[in-house]
C-alpha cells in the first residue's frame, strides 16, 4: 500500500495537533480521540508488517519525494527488517501509555496525549526516513516533546532532568549533524544509501564515526555519558519513562546499525574494542550501580543501561567473530542478538515503568523501603511484576532471554572473556532484580499503607496483561522476528566487514 | 552624456528611496498638521510604507545589475529584495509597537518619521556602490536610531543607553571613515566596483591598516565582540518597541553593509579580511552564548544571543565564498524573523507600568496567555536551531559553508557554541511552562490584530522550517 509509512507518521501528529485544539475543556473528545488515533497507527502497523517481504534486505514501502532541492535532499521513507521491528515497537507501546494515563493525568491533560501522539509520529519518522537529512530532522524535533513531557508533567527534579536530558541529547546531535553535512558536501547527497556507498579515507572514517559515536552512544545510553538517563527516567511521568525506555533508547542501538557500522566500517573495525569495552563496563559495572539502588525507577533505569549495553556488544562483536574465526560465519548472530534486544528490552522495560506507575499512582512513592508485601494486598499486580522482572533477568521463556542468549553465544565465537563478562549480567540482573522483587512484593506486609493498597483495574490489567503476552510469546517463538531480521542483518554484515579503503 | 540625465526612467531603479523619502515629508507634515488626531500618523505611515512597497515593486525590479547616478548607487536582485524585506519588517515592527507607544504616552508622530528615515539609510546603504553612498547610509540610520532610543525622554535608562550608542557609534563611523580615505588615497577612487579592480595581487600594509578599521566599523555595527559593549545596553535601556526595532530591519543593512564593502569592494583582500574575522567570530560565538547564560533581564538576554547569532552571520562571511554569503544572508533573515518575533511577546507581555522584561515576568505565561507562551516557545526553538523550526536550517547552512571551505575548528566551536545557546533559549520556555504564575501578574495585552501578526511570525518560523527550499533558493539565488 503506497503512502502507508507517511500515513504511520502523519496520523499521530495530526491527531495530537487536534488533540492539542480541542483543549481540557474537551478532555472527554480529546482522550478518546488520542486513544483511536493510537490504536488505528497500531492497526495500520500490521499491514505494514503483513505485508513486508521478507526474503529480502532491500527497502520497502519506499516513498520519495523532493523536499529541498537546494541541498538534494528528498522526503524519503522506507523500511527493512532493522526499522519494521522497531516501528511495530513504537506503534504498540504508545497504546499502553495513552491508556495508563487516562485517569492519572490531570494536569493539562489534553497536552500531554498531544505530545505523545506527536513523539509517536516522529519516532516513526526516525526509524523510517531512507534520507539522512530527513533523519536528523525527526531525531532532534523528538525532543520538543520528550521536553516538554518530563518538564511539564514530571517530578521534583523535573527541570534540571528535562534540561539536562535536553542539552545531552542535543550535543550529541549536533555533532552527527556536521559529520552528516561533511559527507554531504563530499559526496553531494544525503540519502542513507549512497551515504553507505561512499569511499571516506580512515582518517575521515575515524572523525565520523566519533561523531555518531557521540550521538548514539548518548542516546543508547553508554558509559560513561550514561548519566542523564537515571535523572530523566526518575522524574519523568510514567508514559514519559515507558516512551523514553521503550522507544527512545532504540534510537541509539538503530544509528549504529543504520550509520556506524555501514558508513565507517573501518573506523569500527579499528576502535571496536573502545565500544565493546565501554559496553562491557555497562554491562558490569552498571549492573552493581544498579544493586545500590533505593529507587525503582531509577533500578530499572540503571538495568536499562546494562541491557542496552548487550544492545552494542552485539553490534560490534561482528569484527571480534570475523578476527577470530576469520569469516564473517555466525558473525550476524550478535546483530541478531542486539536487535531482539531491543524489542525485548522495549516490551519489558516498558511494562516495568508501567509497573511502577501502578505503585506510584496509589502510594506516590517510588522508594523501594516503602514498600514490602505487596503480594497480600494487590496479588494479580504482583505476579505480572514478578513475571516482568524474571523476564529482565533474562528466564528463558521470556523475550529477555532471546536476544541476551544469541549476544552471548556470539560473544563466545569471539573470546571466552567477553562471554565471560557478558554472562554476568544474568547474575547481576538476578541479583538487583529479584532483590527489589524480594523487598518489594514478598514478605508481611509492613505498612498501613500497604495493608490499603487495591488491586489492579480493569484498565491495568488489560495493559499489564497485553504486554505479558507479548513478552512470553516473543520468548517462546521468536521466529517471526528473526525471519523478518535474517536477510537485512546478513546484508548488514557483508557492509559493515567489507571495507571502503 | 546621455546617462548623465536624470530622467525618470534612470532612476526608476531608485524607487524605493525616493518614494520613501517623499513619504516621510508627506508623514512629518501630516503629523504637524493633524497630529493631535492620534491614530492618524500610525495608520498614514503604514499606508505610506504600503505604497512604497507597490511601487518599489512596480518600477524598480531589475533583471540584473544596474548602476546609476554615475556609479554612487547599484540596483540588483539581492537589492531589491532585501528591501522589500524592510519594508515588511518595518510595517510589522510598527504594527506590534503601537499600542505599546500609546500606553506610555509617547506614541508622537517623530517616532514614525524617525523609523522611516532609518528604513532609507537602510535603502541606501544597501544599495551603496560608493564609499560615500555607504557612508552616508550609515550615519542617516545611525542618527535616527540614536533619536528612537532617547524616544522616552523621560526615562534615564534610556536616555543612557542613547548617549552610550552615540559616543560609541561615532567612534565606530570615525574608524569607518578613516579606513575608507586609507582605501581612497591608495587607489585614488571612492567607488567600490574601482576599489575591488585596483587592490589585486598581494596588499600594501596600507591597505591593510585601513580593511582593519574598516573591519572594526562593521563589526561594532553588527556588534562583534569585543566591539559588543554597547549592544546590550543599549537593547535594554531602549523602550521595547525601539529595541524590536534595532534588533531586526538594521541587521539587514548590516549585512548588506558587509557584503558591500568587504565582498564585493574588497575581493582582493579576503584573505586578509576573513583572517579578521576569523578570530571575531569565535569570540562573538564564546562570549555572546555564554554571558547570555547568567543574565536575569529577558532584553538583555536577548541581546547577547544577538551577539550570538551574529557570530554565525559572520562565520558566513568567513567562508568567503558566494555560498557562505547566502548562507549569511539566510541566517539575517531567519534571525530577523525570530528577533521579530521574540521581542513581539515583550511588547504583547508588557502593561502600563509593568515593562515585562525581566525573565521572571515570563513565569507560567502558558497559564496566563497560552497562545503568547506557544508562539515564544516556537521562536525560542527556532533560534536554537532545533528543527522543525527554521533556525534549524540556518545553522546547517553555516555549517555546510564553513565545511566546503574546510573550517574543522570553527565547525566544532560552532556545534559546541549552539548546544550551550540552547540552554538558556530553554531556560525561557522553563520558566513559560514548567513555573507556575505568581500571583499579581498582570494578563497580557489583548490586541487581536497584534496577535494575529504574531500568530502568523510563529507559524511562518514552522513553516519554513518544515518546507525550507523556497527561501533557500531564493538566497542562494540572489549571491551567486
Amino acid at each position: 500500500m503506497h503512502g502507508l509509512l507517511s500515513l504511520l507518521i502523519w496520523l499521530p501528529i495530526a491527531a495530537g495537533v487536534l488533540v492539542l485544539v480541542l483543549g481540557d475543556r474537551n478532555i472527554v473528545i480529546a482522550r478518546w480521540l488520542a486513544l483511536l488515533a493510537s490504536l488505528a497507527t497500531l492497526a495500520l502497523s500490521v499491514p505494514l508488517w503483513r505485508g513486508f517481504d521478507a526474503s529480502t534486505s532491500a527497502l520497502q514501502f519506499l516513498e520519495k519525494v523532493p523536499w529541498i532541492a537546494r541541498f538534494n535532499a528528498y522526503y524519503g521513507l522506507g523500511v527493512d527488517g532493522i526499522a519494521l521491528p522497531l516501528i511495530a515497537l513504537t506503534a504498540f507501546m504508545t497504546v499502553p501509555v495513552i491508556i495508563a494515563a487516562w485517569t492519572v493525568i490531570e494536569k493539562r491533560a489534553a497536552q500531554y496525549y498531544a505530545a505523545f501522539l506527536i513523539m509517536e509520529g516522529l519516532m516513526i519518522g526516525v526509524f523510517s526516513a531512507t534520507d539522512a537529512l530527513l533523519f536528523y530532522f525527526f531525531w532532534e524535533a523528538m525532543l520538543i516533546p520528550m521536553f516538554l513531557i518530563i518538564g511539564i508533567w514530571g517530578g521534583q527534579r523535573r527541570v534540571y532532568a528535562t534540561i539536562k536530558f535536553f542539552l545531552y541529547t542535543f550535543l550529541g546531535s549536533v555533532f552527527m549533524l556536521a559529520a552528516l553535512i561533511y559527507m554531504y558536501v563530499k559526496g553531494g547527497s544525503y540519502s542513507i544509501a549512497d551515504l553507505q556507498a561512499l569511499p571516506l579515507t580512515l582518517t575521515e572514517q575515524r572523525w565520523i564515526f566519533f561523531a555518531f559515536f557521540l550521538a548514539f552512544a548518548v542516546k543508547v545510553p553508554m558509559w560513561p555519558v550514561h548519566t542523564w538517563l537515571p535523572d530523566a527516567h526518575v522524574e519523568a511521568p510514567t508514559g514519559g519513562s515507558v516512551i523514553l525506555a521503550a522507544v527512545m533508547l532504540k534510537m541509539g542501538g538503530y544509528g549504529f546499525l543504520r550509520f556506524s557500522l555501514p558508513i565507517t566500517p573501518d573506523a569500527c573495525r579499528e576502535l571496536d574494542l573502545l565500544v565493546i569495552s565501554l559496553s562491557l563496563i555497562a554491562v558490569v559495572y552498571i549492573g552493581f550501580v544498579a544493586l545500590v539502588q533505593q529507587d525503582m525507577k531509577k533500578l530499572i533505569a540503571y538495568s536499562s543501561i546494562a541491557h542496552m549495553g548487550f544492545v552494542t556488544l552485539g553490534a560490534f562483536i561482528v569484527y571480534q567473530i570475523v578476527r577470530a574465526t576469520g569469516g564473517g560465519v555466525g558473525a550476524g548472530m550478535g546483530l541478531d542478538g542486539a536487535m531482539v534486544q531491543m524489542i525485548s528490552h522495549g516490551l519489558i522495560s516498558g511494562a516495568l515503568f508501567l509497573c511502577v506507575g501502578v505503585l506510584y499512582d496509589r502510594m506516590h512513592s517510588r522508594q523501594i523501603a516503602d514498600y514490602g508485601g505487596v503480594i497480600n494486598t494487590m496479588p494479580v499486580f504482583a505476579g505480572f511484576l514478578v513475571l516482568f522482572c524474571l523476564a529482565n533477568t533474562g528466564l528463558p521463556g521470556t523475550s529477555g532471554f532471546v536476544g541476551e542468549f544469541l549476544v552471548i553465544i556470539a560473544s563466545f565465537r569471539a573470546s571466552f572473556w567477553y562471554a565471560f563478562l557478558a554472562a554476568v549480567t544474568l547474575v547481576l540482573g538476578a541479583a538487583y532484580t529479584l532483590w527489589m522483587v524480594k523487598r518489594v512484593v514478598f514478605g508481611p506486609v509492613t505498612s498501613p499503607r500497604v495493608a490499603a493498597l487495591k488491586d489492579l483495574n480493569g484498565r491495568e490489567f488489560l495493559i499489564l496483561g497485553v504486554l505479558a503476552l507479548a513478552v512470553i510469546g516473543l520468548g517462546v517463538w521468536p521466529e517471526p522476528l528473526l525471519r523478518v531480521l535474517q536477510p537485512t542483518i546478513h546484508h548488514l554484515v557483508s557492509q559493515a566487514i567489507a571495507t571502503k579503503l | 552624456m546621455p546617462d548623465n540625465l536624470m530622467t525618470w526612467s534612470t532612476l526608476a531603479p531608485a524607487t524605493a528611496e525616493i518614494s520613501l523619502a517623499l513619504a516621510i515629508c508627506v508623514v512629518l507634515l501630516v503629523d504637524v498638521f493633524a497630529g493631535a488626531r492620534r491614530g492618524l500618523t500610525p495608520t498614514l505611515t503604514l499606508l505610506a510604507v504600503a505604497v512604497c512597497a507597490a511601487l518599489t515593486v512596480e518600477f524598480s525590479h531589475v533583471a540584473e545589475r544596474t548602476v546609476i547616478l554615475q556609479g554612487m548607487y547599484v540596483a540588483d536582485q539581492l537589492a531589491f529584495v532585501l528591501k522589500l524585506v524592510g519594508f515588511l519588517v518595518v510595517a510589522v515592527v510598527l504594527l506590534y509597537s503601537r499600542s505599546y507607544l500609546e500606553e506610555r504616552g509617547i506614541l508622537r508622530g517623530e517616532y514614525y518619521v524617525l523609523a522611516l528615515s532609518a528604513l532609507l539609510g537602510i535603502f541606501v546603504l544597501i544599495s551603496a556602490n560608493n564609499l560615500l553612498t555607504v557612508y552616508l547610509g550609515v550615519e542617516l540610520l545611525a542618527l535616527s536610531v540614536y533619536a528612537l532610543v532617547a524616544f522616552d525622554r523621560d526615562s534615564g535608562v534610556s536616555a543612557e543607553a542613547a548617549m552610550k550608542y552615540f559616543v560609541l557609534g561615532a567612534i565606530a563611523s570615525g574608524a569607518l571613515l578613516y579606513g575608507m580615505s586609507l582605501l581612497y588615497g591608495l587607489t585614488g577612487t571612492l567607488d567600490l566596483g574601482e576599489i575591488a579592480v585596483r587592490l589585486s595581487g598581494p596588499m600594501s600594509l596600507g591597505v591593510i591598516l585601513g580593511l582593519a578599521f574598516i573591519v572594526v566599523a562593521v563589526a561594532f555595527k553588527l556588534g562583534a565582540v569585543p566591539f559588543h559593549m554597547w549592544l546590550p545596553d543599549v537593547y535594554e535601556g531602549a523602550p521595547t518597541s525601539v529595541t524590536l526595532f534595532i534588533g531586526t530591519v538594521p541587521k539587514i543593512a548590516y549585512f548588506a553593509l558587509a557584503l558591500r564593502l568587504l565582498a564585493q569592494g574588497l575581493p582582493g583582500a579576503s584573505l586578509e579580511w576573513t583572517q579578521m574575522l576569523t578570530p571575531l567570530a569565535v569570540l562573538t560565538l564564546v562570549v555572546g552564548n555564554v554571558v547570555a547564560i547568567v543574565q536575569t533581564n529577558l532584553k538583555r538576554m536577548l541581546a547577547y544571543s544577538t551577539i550570538a547569532n551574529v557570530g554565525f552571520i559572520i562565520l558566513g562571511f568567513v567562508a568567503g565564498t558566494a555560498d557562505g554569503y547566502s548562507a549569511a544572508l539566510y541566517y539575517t533573515l531567519v534571525y530577523v524573523l525570530a528577533a521579530l518575533g521574540s521581542f513581539g511577546v515583550i511588547l504583547l507581555a508588557s502593561r502600563k507600568g509593568f515593562e515585562a522584561d525581566k525573565l521572571d515576568d515570563y513565569k507560567g505565561l502558558h497559564q496566563r496567555d497560552p497562545m503568547l507562551a506557544l508562539a515564544m516557545m516556537l521562536l525560542m526553538f527556532s533560534t536554537a536551531g532545533v528543527p522543525p523550526l527554521v533556525g534549524f536550517w540556518a545553522k546547517l547552512r553555516i555549517f555546510q559553508a564553513l565545511w566546503e571551505t574546510h573550517h574543522l575548528w570553527l565547525v566544532i566551536i560552532a556545534a559546541a557554541m549552539s548546544v550551550v545557546g540552547a540552554y538558556y533559549y530553554l531556560r525561557v520556555i522553563k520558566l513559560m511552562y514548567f513555573d507556575d504564575a505568581p500571583a499579581g501578574l498582570p494578563a497580557p495585552a489583548p490586541a487581536p490584530g497584534v496577535r494575529l501578526a504574531l500568530g502568523v511570525n510563529a507559524a511562518a518560523a514552522l513553516a519554513l522550517g518544515l518546507l525550507p527550499g523556497p527561501l533557500l533558493n531564493l538566497c542562494a539565488r540572489l549571491l551567486h
